[in-house]
């Protein structure tokens, strides 16, 4: 015993543990930091989660053309505890996301973006958009015909930057298309260039954060005054804040360990993402979609009028990433409490609920034509022959039903078609399939008279029942 | 203890020839440092911009033999591939097109790639529209946008016949807003 506490001493001496690093685990925070405060160490966690199944992963994956893909269903099908830990780090990116944005919003809803810390919420908001860097570019090294695709999204993106948008475009995929060379950037993004940056930006947060200390609870009564604030904040520390170590990090402890079980059984019962088919850019199949903490801004690209759309597409990330930056000099100052703030909550409110709409609508995405239609059934049709039976089949051959829907059937992209026939004449369906409208192509080219006639007669027959006729 | 106290401890005051010294020790310093990370960045930045500034080459490659395509029959999917292949690339070199034969010598070929967002177009014989799965993007059977939010038409691709062998010339991936060169078209 006597020798261990010897070698104790002499590593304690040598390496300044209890001089420098047991201080900083001690340092006093406000008593009142409770489980508000522990997103950020939860995001850490989450990081470490991603890092560690990262070394795992990385230590079969290939990243080359073809053996991406090979290697990945290895690691999902074949290898010992493969598919959790290629599980955990898909769980462990969604939860990192999550729990990123919450930190921030946790910490605008309480303004300790104020002074002094306006440093500490800029370097969180770069954190922010690299870890949304790590979210996109590991969706890409799934490396499936998804991951392809989404590659040349992207760069397409990229693309509509004025001057250089080819030059970057071509950045994107090493080359001038998609191949051997696109995987190992976004590779090299992935593993080597974004963990660097994370690994930097945290020490930064970090120190930031011993610096002005952890911040208080707002209080209504306690306004910002910045000529006041830092001798204030020391006197109520001295006489009421807590040791971090143990006080207040065992909530932190708790919170943690609740995520990282939460990403392990994630793992476990509904394990990693399936791959789909090999990463072959000639393949039409594809129906690129990104990772569900994307689909909100899918929406939005999908559903922009077209003049609007260069605009925000390469306007609202940096115009969102410099608001975001600048909030503390916006106001650096006065209160900090929410019932003081109304607005902030108003935005916070909008923000989660824009989000989650818009990921509803994006996972439905009713404004891309559904492939995947079957021919009406007769009993919809309601012939068994003649012109109306024919019109029937006709909107499935035509492929009028990959974008209307016609009781029960069809795609969402176009008008329902269920009650037409009491709504429009045959004079006006007839217009229309010719000369096509908003957002629908005319069949003029395509269709014979015959046909058309047929489609008319069973969309007229499409009304609910006892309806009147429309008027000619 | 301050730098000042410091120098005057070890015997080097704050005399004229010290300062002219530290100075040229600064400068010496902070020159060296900026050559050393230029030599250290500028080769890998020249190795990564590689691909950007590279020459684009113009290559045909075949695609079928001309029985292989029928006069006014549908739109055929053809691969073929990419025109800068690396040895690692494996399946994703390999790029795609919609070929149709419009008479003996004449064809009419798009890229597979929705002028949009870049998703791949699937041409859908019955209504005779191409689709794109992604945003909505409509296209006729010239190519020309019939509906949705592409903002061109679909890029044409060249085809020439050479010895009863039927030819693609390769191209970058076609981004919208950015037009292909004179040769490309």
């Amino acid at each position: 015993m006597k020798r261990i506490k010897k070698i104790w001493h002499w590593v304690d001496d040598r390496s300044g543990y209890s001089d420098y690093v047991l201080p900083l685990m001690k340092h006093i925070v406000p008593r009142d930091a409770r489980w508000w405060y522990v997103f950020g160490s939860a995001t850490l966690t989450a990081f470490f989660v991603q890092v560690l199944t990262g070394i795992c992963l990385a230590m079969v994956y290939v990243p080359g053309g073809d053996e991406a893909y090979m290697s990945l269903k290895y690691i999902t099908d074949t290898a010992f505890m493969g598919g959790v830990i290629r599980g955990m780090h898909y769980y462990g990116a969604s939860a990192m996301v999550m729990l990123t944005v919450m930190h921030m919003m946790q910490v605008y809803l309480h303004a300790t973006y104020k002074y002094p810390r306006e440093m500490n919420w800029m370097s969180g908001v770069v954190l922010m958009m690299v870890v949304l860097g790590m979210a996109f570019s590991g969706q890409l090294l799934r490396w499936d015909d998804n991951g392809v695709w989404s590659v040349m999204v992207a760069s397409e993106m990229a693309a509509r930057v004025p001057f250089i948008g080819s030059w970057l475009s071509h950045f994107i995929f090493g080359g001038e298309t998609v191949g051997g060379s696109t995987l190992t950037r976004f590779y090299v993004f992935h593993v080597f260039i974004m963990p660097s940056i994370i690994f930097a930006g945290i020490g930064l947060h970090m120190v930031l954060l011993l610096r002005h200390g952890v911040s208080e609870m707002p209080n209504p009564e306690q306004p910002v005054d910045p000529a006041t604030y830092r001798e204030e904040y020391e006197a109520r520390l001295k006489k009421t804040g807590v040791p971090f170590w143990p006080d207040a990090m065992w909530r932190d402890v708790v919170f943690s360990t609740f995520v990282v079980m939460a990403i392990l059984l994630c793992a476990i019962f509904f394990g990693a993402p399936s791959l789909s088919t090999a990463p072959n850019p000639s393949n039409i199949h594809s129906n690129p979609m990104p990772d569900w903490y994307f689909w909100w801004y899918f929406t939005i690209l999908s559903t922009l009028p077209s003049s609007l759309e260069t605009w925000i597409i390469l306007g609202s990330p940096v115009l969102g990433f410099l608001i975001l930056l600048l909030v503390p000099f916006f106001s650096n100052k006065g209160h900090r409490a929410p019932s003081k703030r109304p607005w902030s909550v108003g935005i916070i409110v909008f923000g989660v609920t824009s989000f989650v709409l818009l990921t509803i609508y994006g996972y439905y995405k009713p404004w891309s034509p559904d492939f995947g239609v079957k021919p009406l059934p007769e009993s919809v049709i309601g012939a068994t022959e003649g012109p109306v039976f024919e019109g029937g089949n006709l909107v499935y051959k035509k492929g009028c039903l990959y974008c209307h829907h016609i009781d029960g059937h069809g795609g969402h992209r176009g008008p329902v078609l269920s009650n037409i026939g009491q709504k429009l004449t045959r004079q006006d369906l007839t217009i229309r399939i010719m000369n096509g409208g908003y957002n629908m192509p005319s069949f003029a080219g395509s269709m014979s008279t015959e046909d058309l006639s047929h489609i008319v007669d069973f969309l007229l027959t499409r009304k609910e029942e006892g309806s009147s006729e429309p008027t000619q | 203890m301050n730098p000042e106290s410091q120098a005057e401890s070890s015997g080097c005051g704050a005399c004229e020839q010290c300062d002219q010294r530290r100075s040229f020790l600064t400068k010496l310093t902070l020159g060296l440092s900026g050559l050393i990370g230029a030599i250290m960045v500028l080769p890998g930045v020249a190795f990564i911009l590689g691909p950007v500034v590279k020459k684009k080459k113009e290559i045909w490659r075949p695609i079928g033999s001309l029985d292989d395509f029928k006069i006014d029959e549908d739109f055929t999917l053809v691969t073929y591939e990419d025109p800068s292949p690396v040895p690692w690339s494996g399946v994703t070199a390999q790029s795609g097109a919609w070929v149709r034969r419009i008479s003996d010598s004449e064809f009419k070929a798009f890229s597979i790639t929705c002028r949009h967002l870049g998703c791949p177009v699937r041409w859908l014989s019955g209504p005779e529209l191409f689709m794109c799965p992604c945003h909505g993007g409509v296209y006729y059977k010239d190519g020309t946008v019939a509906a949705g939010p592409p903002p061109e038409p679909l890029h044409t691709m060249q085809i020439r016949v050479v010895k009863g062998e039927v030819e693609i010339k390769t191209i970058p991936v076609p981004l919208t807003t950015t037009p292909l060169k004179e040769s490309d078209v």
